[in-house]
């Protein structure tokens, strides 16, 4: 439990505010005080603590990956590399199940998709006060700030902007590899002439807008579900851990202990899903025939 | 909860972090994965060669095994053979030397009996000789009589 004074409430939204640095409405960019002014900045924002983490986090298995590439042997290989080559096995048989084209993207995208949602879910599993105590300590002695806005999330995956700017990156891919493989009007007509088709042209051009809406809403539903499944579980997963939090010490760790152990499951399976949807997406976008 | 920067600079680095991945990361890897996969079953199927040799080499051996074993059966076969004949010729050879020796001791024991029968004839002779000598000798001329006896000897 946080500093005393806190309320409850005060203390689940001091978790759950992101420090934010932006714009605020004089036009001055700085750091965001209070979850009110993080709000208000808009759009010319960023999230501080959730980039830093992504960043870090992503060059942590880019750069111990590129060293087991580098001595990739192809005799007996150690345990980083054993373990390395297991997880690069994983990822090729998925990929090899679902995606079935050649396109060279895919399976390193979803390697890095994976380990790199798989790091930032796993910082779920760091205690929810180390960290963020940690930075309002440093925060509030070595820059002068107030300690009760000093915001701090480690859990990068629990930022919907983080999740959505992953999934929305992997829609416009999509798109791209859609009109690339289909052409334009392959593409337009798969979401015009679907599923209602007729014989009669009068009637097609009647189904048209239907067909549309229909397509268009499970087209743009992708992404966003794609992206907040992702964010809904972690955010609900670590939500959660701050309401056990919440509790007495000496009964926070039945609790936590076994929420913990559940979560390391989540932790992968989400992971999982992020990397297989991503997969599905990408597959879809190269099938050229009638579905 | 507010979307905001974060969404792009998100969308960035994720396509720096897979550019870089499938730059640098997945080729190499998968290259060694799949040339150790290549050597191990080089390697297994260099093993099942060795086996299969190893196999033809054991036929190999018992078909050899087999032929030296008949060879010296034949061998021993001649041997046996060779033992009779040199058995039959040694005998045969020997009753040759012995009926040649007996042969020999024949002649001698003739040639002996033949020297004997000489001697005692002269002795004989000398002794009835003398004997007559004694008998005679005052009366008989010994010139006549000696030519009478040498006449006698020659008779006998």
């Amino acid at each position: 439990m946080a500093a005393g004074e806190q309320t409850s409430s005060e203390y689940i939204k001091h978790h759950l505010t992101n420090l934010t640095y932006g714009r605020d409405q004089d036009g001055v960019w700085r750091l965001a005080e209070t979850a009110q002014e993080a709000q208000e900045m808009g759009f010319y924002a960023i999230h501080l603590d959730s980039m830093g983490w992504a960043i870090g986090l992503g060059l942590i298995f880019i750069i111990l990956f590129r060293m087991v590439a580098k001595r990739a042997t192809t005799g007996i290989p150690g345990g980083l590399q054993n373990s390395v080559e297991m997880i690069i096995e994983f990822i090729d048989s998925n990929v090899k199940d679902t995606f079935s084209h050649t396109n060279k993207l895919i399976a390193p995208m979803a390697l890095t998709a994976f380990m790199w949602v798989l790091l930032m879910n796993l910082m779920d599993l760091v205690p929810v006060d180390w960290v963020p105590q940690l930075a309002t300590f440093i925060g509030s002695h070595f820059f002068g700030m107030d300690p009760h806005h000093v915001y701090f999330k480690i859990v990068p995956t629990t930022d919907p902007n983080v999740t959505m700017g992953m999934s929305l990156s992997v829609f416009f891919l999509a798109l791209f590899f859609s009109i690339k493989n289909k052409g334009v009007g392959g593409f337009v007509g798969e979401l015009t002439l679907h599923p209602f088709s007729s014989k009669n042209f009068l009637v097609k051009i009647i189904l048209i807008p239907i067909n549309l809406f229909l397509e268009g809403v499970s087209l743009l539903a992708k992404p966003i579900s794609h992206g907040l499944r992702l964010f809904g579980n972690l955010y609900a997963g670590e939500m959660i851990f701050i309401l056990i939090a919440l509790l007495p010490l000496y009964i926070q760790w039945t609790l936590s202990v076994p929420w913990a152990i559940f979560h390391i499951l989540v932790i992968v399976l989400q992971a999982f899903i992020f990397m297989v949807l991503m997969i599905v997406y990408m597959n879809m976008a190269h099938e050229t025939g009638d579905h | 909860m507010n979307i905001n920067l974060t969404l792009i600079g998100q969308a960035i680095s994720f396509a720096i972090f897979v550019w870089f991945c499938m730059k640098f990361v997945w080729p190499p890897i998968t290259s060694a994965l799949e040339q150790r996969k290549k050597t191990i079953s080089d390697g297994l199927s260099a093993a099942e060669q060795g086996q299969q040799a190893l196999e033809n080499a054991k036929v190999d051996v018992e078909q050899q095994l087999s032929e030296a074993k008949s060879e010296a059966k034949s061998i021993i076969a001649m041997a046996e053979k060779r033992q009779g004949d040199i058995l039959d010729e040694a005998g045969v050879k020997a009753s040759e030397e012995a009926a040649k020796k007996i042969k020999l001791a024949e002649q001698e024991v003739e040639q002996l009996s033949m020297r004997l029968k000489e001697s005692l004839k002269k002795d004989l002779s000398k002794l009835v000789v003398e004997g007559a000598e004694m008998i005679l000798k005052k009366e008989i001329d010994k010139k006549a009589h000696d030519k009478a006896i040498k006449d006698l000897i020659n008779k006998i």
